[in-house]
């Protein structure tokens, strides 16, 4: 690690005005992905904002309109110990990492994070959340911005992440080998209005919907609509786990077997 | 019943008392007073000239005691190799030099280019970043067959070309092979990939080296296997400096696998550095540095033929085997596929006819040496899949073929060189038969269909040399040491003993199954018997641990010694008792006189030995301590059977592990706790191998899988409950414990049925498939699946 200062403020309030007085600040939530970063010294913030202070943005509630309202910086494992009401994404974030691993990663990080493997944004993009921040809500479907980029501003913190509740829903995750990030994770949520179908590990440009899929099983909510259906390999993550046609493949697949599972 | 002591008990390994509470005392737990920090500045690109290294910006740089290059090491010795090939013409190897850090050029990516020497560790880093390195990029050298056309970019400019030895064996017996070929009534053909593994010990590698100005003494504290070799290679090759003026200890170690039986740059320039700046000087291995620096195993390209007559009897074996030896030749690299993986061709089958052919190569990559198993793998895996593949091919039962070609008597003479002394291989696959439940595979393969899922079954043997040995012949072999082991037991006045052993412990359970051996012979309680090792100031010459030869050598230098203990206080009983030598009886620790009531405890002999008040002072010595070097006659041959069964998910490729079986034959098992403990790790290495370990390097001489998130070590949910039996037990006639030696067995024997079940897999699900090189990851299992 290079040498950096670190603050731990207490209000988000304090966190953005810390954040905006330079540049070179930098947000840390659980730190799953900032902690090894700087241990390899690929990134050299002069002061680190550490968010776990701030309980403002811990914790799981449900609005009045039957939202799991959860707090930016709560943790995977708090998230699945508190949305019972939501078991696709109870066994979402119980499943992601290790112990360690949810006992200290955050929503928010994750979702700031974008990284194009991660589990998160394939069920907030599946469920059509909505992202809060000290200065706006971002719908699901704006937020995501590419790999490893979203629409956050600088100095901008996720505050609070709302999931509306489907009627059925499942998360199918194929775990890289190594790494056990999704190789490829489908993330199929049945709404009223609707089904959302959003793939994460697959795509250079990270977390997508399948709209074609979406689209056959409004008709027909069952695995036989996605009969002959499937993604181009063109622009799927080509590398040593795995082809760009394999991870096309593997998004049919678990996107079948989360329909069957919902 | 169980024993409760001694030979034969699964006494609880008392290491891990420490082990297991944060209580060892490894390298890195060692600092001392004074102590600075080292880093190595390594190089990123896989192949270059050096042009300039310009240290003078980080000179400047706060807390830098000294920046050293290549230059500070020119009038050094280069990092040895302890074993000399003779290729096929009878001319030796090429062997180039092997610097302490770079000179002139850089050979892969993670070579050592500078090292900073700072007060603190960060301090060094942030220094070694300021170092302005200029290299200019050459063609990189990559793929082994290309290495060796014509024309191709040299590894070594000195050298004639990459290849390091062409290497025959056994080069008289190629016609006879050739012919035996040419006449079968079948021949298997099998071209396949012994894939490259990063060792991975759970405690990367770490020296600390300290000078003593007053006394002109240096010391390395390192992580290694073998201190005494290291004491003796970089001692005497590189730094100059003899034995009785350098002192190399390797406390609890956190695992080896081979990975820390070589002599590395490090250590040399720990050692080199304390004295310059005479202050100690510690290096701490990352994790990322570890994939870049220590030794890979296996990483052969084989072609292997096996022809049958027309009853299906082994008319011969020939192999085309390229093995990469990386950028340098590490201590022991190029024995391992000629030496280790050669001679245990004919596996455990009497093939008349064998021919070996190995291409050494030298390419931009980390070098290659001695993996857990250390061409034995290699030998196997091929043998066993070619085999699998016959069958297939004959419509027959790989079983039943494999028992038709079985060696059945002993001691056999194969063609390949070696002498098995003893085994039953029949007994083994007996033993496998009755663990695996065959009868219900056909009910296990419904249930996997009921799910989707395919089912399969893969059987193979093995047989592994270890205990390499004797001298005498590794000498003829190449090797540049002697492969004996040593003891000195110390009997203290009042009865208990401390045993100064020249094996080392990295996991073993040294501390534990010693100490029975010992207390066994004597008659006395374990806790009675202390083993030390890894210190070269207090153990006598040793050559360390690998190959499985612990308890098979090491063990029997130590009976050598208790035996000359026991003779000793013998005598010394007779004294006390006044009665003659010839009828003193040792039992359950008393010395009797037979026929009579007569007796005198262990701890009085002792006593004895020590306040020799009342003692044949005449006759011998006070004192109870005796040493014994040990120089076995031959190998011992271990040998099993072992059965894997998976599942394939069909649509992904997936392979689950569902059971596996191990029937080995160790010969006398002293501790059947800590033997199965060790089957059990060999297999969690065989089945990464097999399923999980993926070293990948790009064209530009990048290691892709360079950390955890893309390489991928066995989990413990990757793995299965395994069942192990050692009940087959053939001991060894050539060594006074009757042991074979169990470290590596697991990790040999297992690859080949894991890759043979998926086959079978595939195959019942009607895919023509034949083979896959490993790993077998879900997408190269889903690709053989498309046809």
């Amino acid at each position: 690690m290079y040498a950096f200062e670190i603050e731990r403020p207490s209000t988000v309030a304090d966190a953005v005005a810390l954040l905006k007085q330079s540049d070179e600040n930098q947000a840390l939530g659980g730190g799953q992905t900032l902690i090894p970063t700087l241990k390899q010294r690929l990134a050299a913030p002069e002061v680190l904002v550490c968010l776990s202070g701030i309980d403002e943005i811990k914790g799981v509630c449900t609005d009045d309109d039957g939202r799991i309202c959860i707090g930016g910086g709560t943790t995977h494992g708090e998230v699945a110990a508190g949305s019972g009401a939501y078991p696709a994404l109870v066994w979402m974030a119980e499943n992601i990492g290790d112990p360690a691993v949810r006992n200290r990663g955050t929503i928010g990080g994750s979702l700031a994070n974008n990284d194009p493997s991660a589990c998160y944004p394939a069920a907030v993009l599946a469920s059509g959340a909505t992202v809060v921040t000290n200065e706006r809500e971002i719908a699901a479907d704006d937020f995501f911005d590419g790999m490893f980029a979203t629409a956050l501003n600088e100095g901008e913190i996720i505050t609070e992440v709302k999931f509306p509740v489907p009627e059925k829903a499942n998360y199918q995750k194929f775990e890289q080998p190594a790494s056990r990030f999704a190789l490829v994770g489908v993330f199929v949520a049945k709404f009223a209005d609707g089904v959302r179908v959003a793939v994460t590990g697959a795509s250079e440009e990270g977390v997508f919907r399948w709209t074609e899929a979406e689209e056959a099983l409004n008709g027909n909510f069952s695995a036989s609509a996605l009969d002959g259906l499937s993604v181009p390999a063109d622009g799927m993550i080509s590398d040593l786990h795995g082809s760009g046609a394999y991870r096309a493949h593997l998004v049919a697949v678990m996107t079948r077997r989360a329909v069957e599972a919902a | 019943m169980p024993k409760d002591g001694g030979i034969g008990a699964s006494s609880k390994r008392r290491e891990d008392v420490r082990f297991l509470t944060g209580a060892g005392n490894y390298t890195d737990d060692i600092n001392l007073r004074g102590q600075a920090y080292v880093h190595f500045l390594r190089s990123d690109v896989a192949h270059g000239t050096l042009d300039n290294v310009d240290t003078s910006a980080a000179e400047g740089m706060p807390g830098v005691l000294k920046v050293f290059t290549g230059a500070d090491f020119a009038e050094v010795g280069g990092i040895p190799c302890g074993w000399q090939v003779t290729d096929r013409h009878g001319e030796p190897m090429q062997e180039p030099p092997h610097p302490v850090l770079a000179q002139g050029k850089v050979r892969h990516v993670g070579d050592p280019i500078a090292a900073v020497v700072a007060e603190t560790r960060e301090q060094a880093r942030d220094a070694a970043e300021a170092i302005e390195v200029d290299i200019s990029d050459l063609p990189t050298v990559m793929d082994m067959k290309d290495a060796l056309k014509d024309g191709a970019t040299k590894v070594h400019d000195d050298l004639t070309s990459n290849l390091c030895y062409d290497w025959g064996f056994v080069e008289e017996n190629k016609g006879a092979v050739d012919e035996a070929i040419k006449n079968a009534a079948h021949v298997t053909t099998l071209e396949l990939v012994n894939n490259r593994l990063v060792p991975n010990a759970m405690e990367p590698r770490v020296a600390v080296g300290d000078y003593s100005r007053g006394t002109d003494d240096s010391t390395l504290y390192t992580t290694s296997q073998n201190p005494h070799v290291i004491r003796l290679l970089m001692g005497a090759f590189v730094l100059g400096i003899p034995e009785h003026k350098l002192r190399v200890v390797a406390p609890d170690v956190g695992g080896g696998f081979g990975s820390k039986i070589y002599h590395y740059a490090e250590e040399a320039f720990c050692t080199f550095a304390a004295k310059k700046l005479n202050r100690p000087v510690k290096w701490t291995c990352s994790r990322s540095e570890a994939f870049i620096s220590d030794a890979h195993g296996r990483d052969h390209v084989t072609k292997i033929e096996l022809a049958l007559d027309a009853d299906n009897n082994f008319t011969a074996v020939r192999t085309e085997t390229y093995a990469n030896m990386g950028a340098y030749l590490s201590t022991f690299a190029p024995s391992i596929p000629t030496w280790l993986h050669g001679t245990l061709m004919a596996g455990n089958y009497k093939t008349p006819n064998i021919y070996v052919n190995v291409k050494a190569v030298f390419t931009n990559t980390v070098p290659v040496d001695a993996y857990r198993g250390a061409g034995r793998p290699e030998a196997t895996y091929q043998l066993e899949r070619v085999i699998d593949k016959a069958a297939r091919e004959l419509g027959v039962d790989p079983i039943e073929l494999r028992r038709q070609n079985f060696v059945t008597e002993f001691p056999y003479a194969t063609p390949v060189a070696v002498e098995y002394d003893t085994g039953d291989y029949n007994a083994c696959m007996d033993k496998l038969l009755e663990m695996i439940d065959m009868s219900g595979f056909d009910k296990r393969l419904a249930d996997s269909k009921a799910k989707g899922k395919l089912r399969g079954l893969g059987v193979n043997c093995y047989i592994e040399a270890c205990g390499i040995a004797p001298s005498n012949l590794v000498g003829q072999l190449g090797a540049r040491a002697g492969l004996y082991e040593s003891a000195t037991v110390r009997v203290n006045a009042t009865g208990g003993i401390t045993v100064m052993t020249g094996s080392h412990s990295h996991g073993q359970g040294h501390e534990t199954s010693f100490a029975q051996v010992v207390a066994d012979m004597i008659g006395i309680d374990e806790s009675m018997i202390e083993i030390e090792h890894g210190d070269t100031a207090n153990t006598p010459m040793g050559m360390g641990t690998y190959g499985s030869r612990s308890i098979a050598v090491g063990g029997s230098a130590m009976v050598k010694a208790t035996e000359k203990i026991i003779a000793k206080a013998r005598k010394i009983a007779a004294h006390l008792m006044e009665a003659s030598e010839a009828d003193i009886e040792l039992k359950d620790g008393q010395f009797s006189v037979a026929g009579t009531d007569k007796s005198v405890a262990w701890g009085d002999v002792t006593l004895a030995a020590y306040v020799p008040h009342n003692y044949p002072l005449e006759e011998i010595e006070p004192g109870l301590e005796e040493t014994a070097f040990y120089d076995p006659a031959n190998f011992t041959y271990p040998s099993g059977a072992y059965a894997c069964e998976v599942e394939v998910d069909p649509e992904t490729g997936k392979v689950t592990i569902e059971s596996f079986a191990a029937a080995d034959d160790f010969g006398n098992v002293i501790n059947p706790m800590i033997v199965s403990g060790q089957v059990h790790g060999g297999l969690a290495q065989g089945i990464g191998q097999a399923l999980l370990e993926q070293t990948s390097y790009d064209a530009d001489g990048q290691l892709l899988s360079a950390s955890y998130m893309d390489y991928a070590m066995p989990r413990a949910d990757d793995v299965p409950f395994y069942d192990v039996d050692h009940s087959c037990q053939t001991p060894c006639t050539h060594n006074p414990l009757g042991v074979k030696g169990c470290g590596e067995a697991g990790a040999i024997g297992s690859p080949p049925s894991v890759v043979n079940a998926v086959v079978d897999a595939l195959q019942r699900a009607g895919h023509d498939v034949t083979h896959i090189d490993m790993p077998l990851t879900p997408s190269r299992v889903w690709q053989a699946m498309q046809g």
